[in-house]
């Protein structure tokens, strides 16, 4: 869907993109990771064509992305806000006329989208008057009305309340469900970990890490392994454990290996002791501080 | 059609005119207005309280003067009463002020016009005592005239009033018109006042709505869906047709509301302004037919045009830079600052604007007419005078090329601007924005 070839954008000072590449796939919910400052926000803005990239290209689809991709896209900023002295329905429409959409239609899809998520008596209603909750949800309306394909949120979960991020969350998962390609932007990696198929890890304007992110947690697997044990084990070979913990079913352990283990599962298994034996995948978390720490690792060669 | 200039403008237009300040303002202007120029003529016109003076004329200067209008004069017996008399009856009268003529010995017109005293019961008006100042200056002057042996109606016959007519004459000699310099001198003070005012008060409204846009956040949406060139000029244009709409409504609103009170509330000087006419005094007819020769030597339709011309260039010239100023701020408290420099030009327009009125085709007013940033207001000025027409021309084209490169460099310190938060801006930071 989207396709960046060494984007790179420079501040005054500062490298913001240091000739990124990056591969959105069509259908994918993409987790574009990384702390405060990584370059994310910068590579947002250049998808939405309010900045140009210094360098380098960015595809949408198979061509070069043009302006008028824009009405393709949605948006939602990490800043947020509404025209406090309009009403909601007019605003609502207004934006989504700005995006090219007619006026009937729009109507007809925002009352729609109002009624879907309970807010059909904020219509007439000033902005100023909405709480936050409800100007949130007036402010997701008016990212999606216009039914993009592409649909970029920029920390989409901090400032909404836990209802409304829930609401939210469903729904965009509804929308990618409905082929929308999805990319959520924020530094709080363990928001999006379960949503996520694909990710990107970006930190000082590099991408660290980029694929889909089952693949990563495994390249990035680190011989740790989960046991869940009748009996406490004292001695466990080769491996150091590092964590164990005792409840009403048993003993859990987490343990690191060099190799698989296989003897020592077996021995587990043979006498009688063994309830549970499973591979810890690493979070996204750990995985980005391996990176920052020891470096990326290589693609394996199969 | 979704052009979204258009659906910018529409909605900058829309979001203000539907204000209710905006009907306020624009209903309450012209009846502010209209007052300002009626309420006088209404309080002038309305009849005062009859002030009674009592006099002690001991030098029988005035006598028996009665007094004129509101001023009534009434007189003490000089032999039955002294200062010290008239006061202690004046205290108890009604008169609302004495006045006391002193003879002095031989009746010296010098002594007496130093010690003439007035008392009142409240401090006399300026009114009174310029009223009764003429009296005692006619007297006097008359007196002393005939002291020294000069009569006075020989003076009053030989004094001259001179007044010149003066015409300007068209290039070829062809055609002369009589010049009506008081006329243009006001026309074109409020012209260039109007014009400075509405360039200021729509240029900060435009400043505004981008402070509005910034702060409230939205700014990031809306370009995502246009560039931020085509919303500062969807903004700029939008805000310019609420000018439009609100000058010509207060044009109107103004003049109907004159006309209707003067028709209906001072019935008789309409009377009296027809009445002068062929078959009136001879002296009210020339003066009737100078003020049409007057208004016959102004260049209306160049002015109006003018007016109009100037307006647009000089808001579209402000207002890109009040925009760029807008962009680079994020509270309008921290406006102040910036504006004063952008300010300065007009102030100075302003403040020579009565040396270009001396000297309309001088070096200053060639000048001030040429600089773009002036010239809105120091052409208006001029026009009334009229002026060469190339002159006209190349201001204004001067005008419209000094827009087009603000307008691109508002737009680039507007676009790096309207993302940035939380800096305090300065003209180097300003300076970089533009080569960004």
């Amino acid at each position: 869907m989207i396709k960046a070839t060494n984007v790179t954008k420079r501040y005054s000072q500062k490298l913001a993109l240091d000739a990124i590449n990056l591969s959105i796939p069509k259908g994918s919910v993409y987790g574009l990771l990384g702390p405060n400052g990584a370059g994310k926000t910068s590579f947002i803005r250049i998808m939405n064509q309010i900045t140009a990239p210094d360098e380098g290209q960015v595809y949408f689809g198979d061509r070069a992305l043009q302006p008028r991709d824009i009405a393709r896209i949605g948006y939602l900023p990490e800043e947020r806000g509404l025209y406090k002295k309009m009403k909601v329905g007019e605003q609502v429409l207004y934006l989504a006329r700005l995006k090219g959409l007619s006026t009937a239609e729009a109507k007809l899809r925002a009352k729609k989208w109002f009624e879907r998520l309970e807010m059909a008596d904020f219509w007439e209603k000033k902005v100023e008057d909405l709480s936050k909750g409800m100007a949130q949800k007036v402010q997701f309306v008016t990212t999606v009305l216009h039914e993009p394909e592409l649909l970029i949120f920029d920390e989409p979960f901090t400032g909404f309340d836990p209802i409304n991020t829930n609401l939210i969350k469903r729904e965009i998962l509804r929308l990618s469900e409905e082929g929308a390609t999805v990319i959520f932007s924020t530094h709080r990696m363990e928001s999006v970990e379960e949503i996520c198929d694909h990710i990107g890890l970006i930190n000082n304007g590099q991408v660290m890490v980029e694929g889909p992110l089952l693949d990563i947690r495994k390249r990035y697997q680190n011989g740790t392994y989960s046991f869940v044990v009748k009996e406490a084990v004292e001695h466990w070979g080769e491996g150091t454990p590092l964590q164990e913990s005792k409840h009403h079913t048993g003993h859990s352990y987490t343990v690191k290996f060099e190799n698989y283990p296989g003897t020592v599962v077996s021995e587990l298994a043979a006498n009688g002791t063994l309830v549970a034996f499973e591979e810890v995948l690493p979070s996204v978390q750990d995985i980005f501080i391996e990176i920052v720490e020891n470096g990326a690792k290589l693609v394996p060669h199969e | 059609m979704n052009n979204p200039i258009l659906l910018i403008i529409q909605r900058e237009f829309l979001s203000r005119v539907r204000k209710k300040t905006f009907l306020l303002v624009t209903i309450l202007g012209p009846l502010v207005f209209a007052a300002l120029l009626i309420v006088p003529g209404i309080l002038a016109s309305m009849p005062e309280d009859d002030k009674n003076i009592i006099v002690l004329d001991e030098a029988a200067l005035i006598i028996p003067e009665e007094g004129r209008g509101e001023y009534q004069l009434e007189y003490l017996d000089p032999r039955e009463n002294d200062l010290a008399t008239a006061k202690e009856f004046f205290a108890e009268s009604a008169y609302d002020a004495l006045l006391y003529i002193p003879t002095g010995e031989n009746w010296d017109p010098d002594f007496i016009k130093n010690n003439i005293l007035l008392f009142g019961k409240e401090d006399p008006s300026i009114n009174m005592v310029q009223f009764l100042d003429g009296i005692l200056e006619d007297r006097l002057n008359k007196q002393k005239l005939l002291r020294n042996g000069v009569d006075p109606e020989v003076v009053a016959q030989s004094t001259t009033q001179v007044n010149i007519r003066s015409y300007t004459v068209g290039e070829e000699g062809e055609e002369e018109q009589q010049s009506a310099t008081g006329l243009k001198m006001g026309l074109g003070y409020i012209a260039g006042m109007f014009i400075y005012f509405f360039i200021f008060f729509y240029s900060v409204m435009v400043m505004r709505g981008v402070i509005e846009e910034k702060s409230s956040r939205i700014v990031e949406v809306i370009i995502s869906s246009v560039r931020p060139f085509q919303l500062m000029m969807g903004k700029i244009l939008g805000i310019g047709a609420v000018g439009v709409v609100q000058f010509i409504i207060w044009v109107v609103l103004s003049g109907g509301i004159y006309l209707a009170t003067t028709t209906l509330l001072f019935p008789e000087m309409l009377a009296e302004q027809a009445a002068v006419g062929p078959g009136a005094a001879e002296a009210a007819s020339i003066q009737g037919f100078e003020i049409f020769d007057q208004l016959r030597a102004i260049n209306f339709p160049l002015i109006i045009g003018g007016f109009i011309f100037y307006f647009f260039a000089g808001y579209f010239l402000y207002s890109a830079m009040f925009a760029a100023l807008g962009s680079a701020i994020d509270q309008e408290a921290d406006s102040q600052q910036f504006m004063m420099p952008v300010t300065v030009p007009m102030l100075i327009a302003l403040v020579t604007a009565a040396n270009v009125i001396q000297d309309p085709n001088g070096p200053l007013a060639f000048w001030m007419s040429m600089i773009p940033f002036t010239a809105p207001i120091s052409m208006m000025i001029r026009l009334p005078f009229g002026i060469p027409i190339w002159q006209v021309f190349v201001s204004g084209a001067i005008l419209i090329g000094t827009f087009f490169i603000m307008v691109a460099l508002a737009g680039k310190i507007y676009r790096v601007g309207i993302l940035m938060y939380g800096k305090k801006i300065t003209w180097k930071e300003l300076y970089k924005w533009l080569r960004h």
